[in-house]
Parts: structure tokens; sequence; C-alpha cells
């Protein structure tokens, strides 16, 4: 067995429920956390972006009109195929991130949790953000969270795995599509997390994985006019977060913005659930 | 037909307007540093109403101090309890001022007497009343067990509401524990100025509530104030947008409601006569200087003509005149350059071939004044189908099926409010649902309230104002990187 040479993967993008290269032909050099060669990921382009942007537009209109119920079934489902796929990510996390076995098994047992967690959040959302309103006149009148549409996140830098579900699952939970720029030197886990994609229910387009830097990728994205919303909860560099959010306010994206050194393990608030809905009241008169 | 009414003026006697007026800052009007004075006119007989100060980098300066000061010494500390009998107070008092207050808001404002006194100082009373229970039970509306107040919020609000947006504001932050720099539009100061004399009254400490005056500048300054925790505007998407621009990586907390080009969708089975008074309450109420006014009507073919027709009729009934008069219907344009903006833009709808009419009525000789105005033959690539107008005039289209109104009504940048007229339940929870908007009125418009959270999708702005959903824009929630953070 020692003697076999490994099978080593080829790893691209996720666009669309597809896995193109990168329209720019350029890959980088991916290393391990102990320096060795790891593979040559795709090097996200500013085509790639607003490639994903179209798929994650046309993802949007069945995502957010499917029922509750059953997106909370295809997030569950995402959990069931990285369970069986645990080992993978766990020599990927651990690769990546130059965690020991134990340490890398966590976060991914964490990692499918988070999908779980979010799962049961999909059906349950509309009553607690949501409300009857009691107004001063004949109407029935009652607010509802809906989704905010292309959502474009960056995922953390450091946290491979965890942080990246972290930031995709609540965006998605309530029927927004994503874009998101993985973590740019430890993009793998991320890739392999495309593979548990496609191969589970999440519709083409829902969820859109780029590599590469989001130095370059984001400018465009972020002053892209199809693009509702920015998460930009990985972005390490302070001036770059600033020229994003002024982008932003070209067609007055919702922006929520980094966060550094947070622990991926703790339990979630609502907070990244109510960043990206929009409250919608509907009135209607009482009468006979 | 049309009856003759005899005019039927409100007295103007239950105002008192000062000649001139200092800037409310720590609990007393101060006079401006810099000296700069404007003057605020009434928009129906372009009479100089009184002298306005323009408050400078140094008067912003002193206002967001003397807001920070009042914060830590006694309205953060203060208890939920406490703050909500003040606010109480401040509802209670608006009622008693009601008629002058309503009086004063049309004077300044251009607006029909019987708008200001039936709409917009009602619900100044109500918002105050309402956020005031809030004050003591924000640890049960889902932001935490003891969410905290922000801080110090700059607060910009728009002219064609004036005291309704300062209650929008004030009452909600006052509620959370924040203090507030208020500026209020240079054309329309003087009601905010009233609600200073009234925190006066309800012996509000000094310092809670600040007033400045002044114009885009004087609101440029105080958002950038580096002692500013949060930003709440009300106004042009342009502004907003700049507003955005300049709060980015402060680490405010920023909520913006915008513009809007709200469509009012009417099917073939609606009640004709309702849907038509809907309608023209829809675009034509204050002049059509309204975010959500439903300013693109979107007919079924099939009644497209009838209804047009039975519109026109009911145009022709619209008394147009002195706002002071309890019989009018249709006020005077706030200000010059507002009607400059909408004779541009109606110009533009003849110049790409829609076809204009216009209600017959005679326009006072001074003043700023604009007949209600429809367009027909609109396509959805002529700008006043795209634009917003902020003004009475009307565009309508058509449409054949469900989908292609959901098509055309959501083809706008903005996203505030949209309308459905129809008999058939179903269909509007069907519309609703699809309806790329924050507010969708159903076979009702223009209808407010405090407890009904307020704000609009994409361009229109994000966060809300009024309901449980409206404090968060005012209270630390539990992860300060939530949309609005600035960061």
């Amino acid at each position: 067995m020692t003697d076999r040479v490994e099978v080593r993967k080829t790893y691209k993008l996720f666009v669309g429920g597809a896995f193109p290269r990168s329209e720019s032909g350029r890959t980088y050099e991916v290393v391990a956390a102990d320096g060795t060669f790891l593979a040559n990921a795709a090097k996200g382009s500013r085509k790639d972006g607003r490639d994903a942007v179209l798929a994650a537009r046309k993802g949007f209109g069945a995502w957010s009109a499917a029922t509750a119920y059953n997106r909370g079934q295809v997030l569950y489902r995402v959990a069931e195929i990285m369970e069986g796929r645990s080992a993978q990510f766990a020599s990927d996390v651990m690769a990546a991130e130059g965690l020991d076995t134990e340490a890398a098994a966590r976060q991914v047992e964490a990692a499918i949790d988070r999908w779980v967690w979010y799962a049961g959040w999909t059906d349950k959302l509309a009553q607690v953000l949501g409300s009857a309103n009691q107004v001063a006149g004949p109407y029935f009148n009652f607010s509802v969270p809906e989704p905010t549409g292309v959502v474009v996140a960056v995922a953390p830098q450091d946290s491979s795995l965890l942080g990246l579900v972290s930031v995709i699952a609540p965006i998605v939970a309530t029927g927004s599509t994503v874009i998101v720029i993985a973590s740019t030197a430890r993009p793998l886990p991320a890739i392999t997390l495309t593979e548990a994609l496609a191969t589970s229910d999440v519709p083409g387009g829902v969820i859109n994985v780029l590599t590469g830097d989001p130095a370059e990728i984001m400018p465009w994205l972020a002053s892209h006019a199809d693009v509702n919303a920015l998460d930009l909860t990985g972005v390490t560099d302070a001036d770059l977060a600033v020229t994003l959010e002024r982008e932003a306010a070209g067609t007055v994206k919702r922006v929520r913005g980094p966060q550094a050194d947070h622990d991926w393990y703790a339990t979630p608030s609502l907070s990244r659930l109510r960043s990206f809905v929009e409250t919608k009241t509907v009135w209607h008169p009482m009468g006979t | 037909m049309s009856f003759e009414y005899a005019p039927a003026p409100e007295s103007r006697s239950v105002v008192d307007i000062a000649s001139s007026y200092g800037l409310f800052i720590g609990g007393e009007f101060v006079e401006a540093s810099g000296g700069g004075t404007f003057k605020t006119v009434n928009p129906a007989t372009e009479e100089v109403l009184a002298e306005i100060s323009e408050a400078g980098a140094d008067d912003v300066d002193r206002a967001v101090r003397a807001a920070r000061a009042a914060y830590e010494d006694v309205w953060g500390p203060m208890s939920g309890r406490d703050r909500a009998k003040y606010l109480f107070r401040i509802a209670r008092l608006v009622q008693e001022r009601s008629r002058e207050l309503a009086v004063l808001e049309t004077l300044d404002n251009g607006k029909p007497i019987r708008e200001s006194r039936d709409v917009d100082i009602p619900l100044v009373a109500a918002h105050f009343f309402y956020h005031a229970g809030w004050a003591d039970k924000l640890g049960h509306a889902g932001y935490g067990a003891d969410p905290r107040p922000l801080g110090v919020a700059a607060q910009v609000i728009p002219w064609n509401f004036p005291l309704l947006m300062l209650a929008w504001k004030i009452a909600p932050a006052l509620a959370c524990g924040n203090t507030v720099v208020l500026k209020p539009a240079e054309t329309t100061p003087l009601t905010a100025l009233a609600f200073a004399d009234i925190c006066r009254q309800a012996d509000l400490p000094p310092g809670v509530v600040n007033i400045i005056t002044g114009a885009g500048e004087t609101g440029r300054l105080l958002v950038e104030h580096p002692g500013v925790d949060k930003v709440a505007f009300t106004g042009s998407t342009e502004v907003g947008k700049a507003i955005m621009r300049q709060v980015a990586g402060s680490g405010k907390r920023l909520t913006l409601e915008l513009g809007g080009k709200a469509a009012n969708i009417v099917f073939e089975d609606a009640p004709l006569d309702q849907a038509i008074e809907g309608v023209v309450n829809g675009i034509f109420f204050n002049q059509g200087h309204v975010c959500c006014a439903g300013s693109r009507l979107l007919l079924q073919e099939s009644i497209a003509e009838e209804a047009v027709d039975a519109l026109k009729r009911r145009l022709g009934t619209l008394r147009l005149g002195d706002p002071l008069d309890k019989n009018t219907d249709i006020g005077a344009i706030n200000s010059a350059a507002q009607l400059a903006r909408i004779d541009e833009l109606v110009s533009s709808g003849e110049d790409e071939g829609a076809d204009r009419w216009s209600a017959p009525c005679t326009l006072p000789e001074r003043g700023w004044w604009f007949a209600p105005t429809v367009f027909t033959g609109v396509t959805q690539a002529h700008r006043i189908a795209r634009e917003e107008i902020f003004g009475p005039v009307l565009s309508v289209l058509t449409f054949r099926t469900p989908d292609e109104a959901v098509e055309k009504a959501n083809n706008t940048p903005y996203g505030l409010s949209a309308g459905v007229w129809t008999e058939k339940g179903s269909r509007i929870l069907w519309m609703a649902e699809r309806l790329r908007a924050g507010i969708v009125w159903a076979n009702t418009f223009n209808r407010f309230d405090p407890a009904s959270p307020f704000g609009g999708y994409k361009e229109s702005g994000f966060g809300r104002e009024g309901g449980i959903q409206g404090l968060g824009a005012y209270l630390a929630v539990d992860d300060a990187h939530d949309v609005g953070a600035g960061r």
C-alpha cells in the first residue's frame, strides 16, 4: 500500500451546481499549516464572481419560494451527507489548520451540528421575528421576515469549515442565496463541502463557492447591482472593508461587518439570521 | 358635478410664531455660533414665517456633547419605568396642543389642515404613547434579557411629514434609552422647534432631546460627528447613499428610510369606486410628497379605460387651494425647488410620449402649486415610471395577468410599498408574498400605525420604524456586527 501513488484531486469552483475552473485559467498554490504543498486552487476572477451572481439570482426564485419545511430538510440533508464523509473533512481541516486529530474531528462535528441547528430554524423564524400588529383601526396587520436576496459573503480566514458553515447556513436558511469566498489560505475544506452540497439536495445556484483573493473579487461584487447584501465576516483588511461598504452604498446593500476572533463553537445568536431578512408588513381592512 | 363650498379657514390665532428661533441644545434655546440664519416660508403664500438659525460645526459639536452628557448622567441610568412616564407626558402634551401643532404644520409645510389635524398630529401622539409603553418592557422584545441603548442618535428628517417623522425618530430612540440630536428639514423646522417647547413642558432632562436647524451641510456635520453612535435618516435615496458612504467604517449604526416608486395594482374584480378612492389617496395624499406613495397605477387591461375615466372624474372634484381651509384636499407644494423638480419630470413625461391630463383647477397666484396630474400611455422605460417624482403625479400602466403585474411592480430599484386591489383573498396573499416591498396595502393604501413596522426593501433603505421590529434600530442587539452596524 505504501508504494501506491495516490490520485490527487483537482480543486475547482462551485457555481450554479457545477464545478468550473476559473475562467481566468489561474490557480494559486495552497499549502498545509506545515508548509507542504496541498493543491493548486482556482484563483477566482471578476468574471467568476459575475457568473456566480447570475447563478445565485437564478437560484433565488425557487429557493425563496420553497416552503420553510422543505428548506429545513435540505439543510438537514447537508448534515447527513457531511456525517458520512466526516473522515475526509477531518483530514482536510487537519491539513489546513494544523490541528490534531481530535481538534479536527471536533470542528467537523460542530460544523455538521451547525447545519442541523439552522435546519431547525427555517420554519420557526417567522414566528420569532414576525408579528401580528394591533393597529388602531379595523385592519388585519401582520409582519413576516422575508429573504433579502443574493448575498455575497467572505468566509472566516481561520476556521476553514465551521466558520464557513456558520456564515452560509443562516443566509440560505431564510431563503436567500449566497456566493461565498472561501478562506484564501485554507480553501480546501470549502471545496470538499461543495462536493457534499452537490450530492445533497441543495438546488444549483443556492450556494456558490469561489476561491481566491477577496481583495480582487469583492470590489466587483460590492458594486454589482444584482447583489442585495454583503457579509464581510472574513475580511481582515480594515481598509478593504471600508472600501466595500462604500461600494455597497451604490445600491443600498445591507452590509454585515467583519468579525475577527469569533468563537465559532459558541451557540449562535439570531443575529446572522436577522441580518439577511427584510420585514414585510401586510394590511387588510376588516369588514363585512 | 361639484358643489360650491364657502371658505372654512382654520384660525391661525392658535399659533404664536416667534420672529426668530435659536437652536435647542441642552434644554435651552441658544444662538448659533456662526450667526447664520435662513428663512422658513409658508409655501401657500410665500410669506416669511420666521428666521431660523443655521447650525455650524461648533453648534453640532455642542449639541452632540449635550446629548452625550444627558445620556451618561441622566437618561442612560434612568429606569425604563421613568423614561416611560416622560414619553407618556409628551404624548399627552402633543394631544393637548394638537390644534396648535396642526395649524403650525400646515402653515410651514403647505399640507391641508384636514391631513395635519386628522392624520399627522394624532399619529405623533400615538407614536409617543406606543413607545412609552415599551420603555420598561424592552427585555420582552426579543433582543436579549437586558438590551442596552446605543448612546447618542443623530437623526435627520424630511419635510413631508415634519412632526410625524420627528416622532418616528425620537419616540423609539428615547424609549430605548438613547439621547438624540435631531435636524428637521430646512423648509419645515417650526413644529420641531415647537416640540422643543413640549420637552420643556414635560420637564424632560436637558440634553435628552436637542434640535438643531440647518440645511444639508448641517446634516452632514451631524452624521459625521465622531460622538454619534447611531444615524437614522429619512429622505431621498441619493442622500441616503451619501450617508452610507460617509459612515462606512465608523462603527455607527445606521438605518435608512429612503425613496419609493410604489405600484398600486388594480385587478378587474376590484370594487372600482373603492379602488379609485384608494388610488387617489395613494398618490394625491399630502400632494404626493410621500415616499410610499402609489405613484405607479397598474390597471388590469380589461378595466383600464373605465378606471381612468373614473379616476379623472374623481380628480375633477378634488379641491386645491388654501391649506388652512378645512375643505381643501390638495395643498401647496412644499418649496420652489420641489415644484421645479416636479415640473422637470412632468416635462420629461410629455417629451417621452406619455399622455398628460391635469385636473381642471385654478391655481392660486402666490405660492407653489401643482394640479393633480395623470399620465396614460406610460411605458416602464419612461422616467415618470422609474423616478420618484414626489408630487401629485400618477403614471398609469396596464397588465394582463397576475404574473405580469408582479413583474412590473417589482421592476424598480425601490421596494418601499405596494398596493393590491381585488376581491379574491387567495390572490391578495399570493401577490403580497411576491411583491418585493416592505409594506403591502391590500384593498387600502397609505395606512400608518406605530405598532406597524415601516421600511423598505432594496434601495428604499433598511431598518424598520415602528412595532417590535423597529426597536432593534435603537438597541445594542445581541451582536454588534448586525446589518446596519456600519461595522
